[in-house]
């Protein structure tokens, strides 16, 4: 049973099994562990992050390829929900109508920026994806009579997932189960089920596939598997997954706007994420995308602190204000990839596996 | 277009293949197809002037990554951030000699101008040589590192001018007598500026041309874009090369951020990676490490998207994507495609 759920493909290590237990335990619970909306709200990001990057490290760890076209899909999601529901109302039609041709068009837009660009190189496609996502980016912020442009949309959600909404008469476990709640374990459910959907899609021949075209692309060709489309394939899936993520954080959040989905930093957090958890493990993914976003939320504050604290001095109160977030993300993500590549499931696995060794040559 | 043409004739000068003509006619064809669009003569004139000042700039820009590139198969996704450093190197200047810049006589014009790129030029040409050496060295032949890392280091940079600089955007004005328009001929107006920076890059364009043409090391240079290898094997240090061409790049980022700035007049920290996806598609445009492709592709973007935000600006933001697909189409590695890469 738990072998087909996860594909065969386990954490390997058991550090990282009891650190991933307590994730999912963690996100499962969150709503009656936890009190006040703050603690719902750091669950519900880390949902859609975790399939954020999930989908992210589909590409980078498993295909090899680096697109910067993840948050443009990311968008697509987002303003697909927040548009159908802000134009024909806080309807399911609206939102299913929104969900479709959100996915649909991620999916079709990757399609065709994988079949121009990785035609070639896979270098024309980080390019690409740049080039593509930036202008994305001014269109959505210029278009504004459609998408409400710097300032976002703001729309109502389906009555059922309203905050006013009870479920029950009686609070379980002292807590309303009201419709914030049910949101809430919408978003983690389907966080969840596509997660184990992605752990099977690079667990299946397909996947394997991939990462064949990562370890060496020409090889790969000349045992006859044809290295473009199965970039696009994985591209495609990829995106789409993007798309998922950010519907459901349209849901979550009520809004959608540029900083939310579609901002260049969002670009570097999922960046950070997968590198720090591990590219080509998607248990990665969990890991980096929870440490990074409990860190932004609990360590941002104090990095303001800090910034309080050295106001005398010009320079040190610069490079410490929490504006400079950023500058730190940067320094650690080059430190990151040159001297932790494996990231902490990497690291664990290769503790792991070196116990392993050591003890069955002790047997012997 | 005579100046398109340049390129072409040195290189039947050297005996090597034969000039591609079709994009420098095609060029050529899409300025002339604007006309009739656009309808004034004089408006197309003013459209003209400005889509190959820019194009000029990107020209300056664009250069160093592609000649990186064809060197040694790098790709800098730092390189925009070298255009932003030079823009606000050169406030170095202009914030200490504002007189200068404010005073009627040309030459003290000229002079801080001048000032501004050498000093631009210095600190991105040393800059650029401490970034290689800390950002993309140690990850040589690591495509899929390379870019992450260079990325990173993209914004890591510009984090540091919003440190040094404050996060604000900075007006500067254009030297006293650079600014305004002058007039070509009955109803034809061309801001000055525009021609200066034409000529800036024409200035750019034939010493970069006479050092890979004539010179041995721009010799070394076009034998290591086409293979590497075999200058390694005849006794070059095709490493060092690398280093004197990326620091070269740099530079002439440097200088195209002051014009860029001048141009814009207004900085900001991530003028830089804007810049840079304009400079990613030329170089997509005219194929990678090709040095005549790169020039070719910053008058066609350049072109079309003056012509563009005129006719229709709400396309103008999309039409360089779309420059970019239709290109692609008809020739996947991009105009001048070099070979080996």
């Amino acid at each position: 049973m738990l072998a087909r759920i996860l594909s065969r493909d386990y954490p390997r290590s058991r550090p990282l099994t009891l650190v991933l237990v307590l994730i999912l335990f963690g996100l499962a619970f969150a709503p009656f562990v936890f009190t006040g909306s703050q603690p719902l709200n750091v669950a519900a990001k880390i949902c859609v992050f975790v399939l954020l990057v999930a989908a992210y490290d589909l590409l980078l760890g498993y295909t090899g390829i680096v697109s910067f076209a993840h948050t443009m899909f990311f968008g697509i999601g987002g303003y697909g929900a927040a548009i159908a529901l802000a134009r024909l109302g806080p309807t399911w039609e609206a939102l299913g109508l929104g969900i479709v041709s959100a996915l649909v068009v991620a999916g079709l837009l990757a399609l065709v920026i994988g079949l121009f660009s990785l035609r070639v190189r896979a270098i024309f496609f980080a390019m690409i994806t740049l080039a593509v996502a930036s202008a994305f980016a001014v269109l959505a912020s210029q278009l504004s009579g459609f998408t409400g442009g710097e300032d976002g949309l703001n729309y109502q959600i389906p009555e059922v997932l309203r905050p006013a909404f009870r479920l029950l008469e009686n609070p379980v476990l002292g807590t309303n189960v009201n419709g914030r709640i049910i949101t809430y374990y919408l978003v983690f459910f389907v966080a969840l089920a596509a997660f184990l959907v992605m752990l099977r899609i690079v667990n299946s021949p397909f996947g394997r596939v991939l990462q064949a075209i990562r370890e060496n692309d020409f090889r790969a060709e000349a045992l006859g598997y044809p290295v473009v489309v199965y970039r696009s394939i994985a591209s495609v899936v990829s995106a789409v997954m993007a798309a998922l993520a950010g519907i459901v954080l349209a849901l979550w959040l009520r809004y959608t706007g540029p900083d939310t989905t579609l901002s260049f930093s969002i670009m570097i957090d999922v960046l950070l994420m997968v590198v720090i958890g591990g590219m080509g493990t998607l248990y990665g993914a969990v890991i980096g995308a929870t440490l990074m976003i409990i860190a932004e939320n609990y360590l941002q504050v104090l990095m303001g602190r800090l910034g309080e604290v050295s106001k005398g001095v010009p320079l040190l109160s610069a490079l410490f204000s929490a504006d400079r977030w950023l500058l730190w993300l940067g320094i650690l993500f080059i430190l990151s990839v040159y001297f932790f590549p494996e990231g902490v499931v990497g690291k664990l696995r290769a503790l792991a596996l070196g116990r392993r060794t050591e003890t069955s040559a002790g047997e012997r | 277009m005579t100046d398109a043409a340049a390129p072409g004739k040195e290189e039947v000068r050297v005996g090597a293949a034969p000039i591609d003509w079709i994009p420098i006619v095609l060029t050529a064809t899409v300025a002339l197809a604007a006309l009739p669009l656009v309808g004034s003569f004089s408006t197309w004139v003013t459209l003209t002037v400005a889509g190959l000042a820019m194009g000029m700039m990107i020209f300056i820009m664009a250069s160093g990554l592609t000649l990186v590139f064809g060197l040694m198969d790098v790709i800098n996704f730092g390189h925009g951030v070298f255009i932003s450093v030079g823009a606000y190197v050169s406030l170095l200047v202009l914030w200490p000699l504002s007189g200068w810049v404010n005073s009627p006589s040309v030459a003290l014009n000229v002079g801080v101008f001048l000032l501004c790129i050498l000093l631009s030029m210095a600190a991105t040409g040393l800059f650029g040589w401490a970034f290689e050496r800390v950002i993309v060295r140690p990850v040589y032949g690591q495509h899929l590192k390379q870019i992450l890392v260079t990325m990173g280091g993209l914004i890591v940079v510009e984090q540091l001018i919003h440190v040094f600089w404050g996060p604000s955007p900075i007006t500067i004005a254009l030297p006293e007598s650079f600014r305004g328009a002058i007039a070509l001929g009955p109803g034809m107006v061309a801001e000055r500026y525009r021609l200066i920076a034409v000529a800036v890059g024409l200035v750019v364009l034939i010493a970069m041309l006479v050092i890979l043409n004539r010179t041995r090391i721009g010799l070394l240079v076009r034998a290591g874009v086409e293979n590497p290898e075999m200058v390694e094997a005849l006794g070059y240090h095709i490493r060092r090369l690398f280093v004197g061409v990326f620091v070269a790049g740099s530079a002439l980022a440097g200088l195209g951020g002051v014009l860029w700035g001048f141009y814009q007049q207004t900085l900001t920290a991530g003028m830089g990676l804007q810049v840079l996806v304009l400079i990613f598609i030329v170089v997509i445009i005219g194929g990678l490490g090709s040095i005549g492709g790169c020039f070719i592709g910053s008058l066609l973007v350049a072109l079309v998207a003056n012509y563009t935000a005129f006719l229709e600006p709400k396309i103008a933001l999309v039409s360089n994507i779309g420059l970019m697909l239709i290109v692609l189409l008809w020739r996947p590695r991009g105009l001048y495609p070099v070979a080996g890469h």
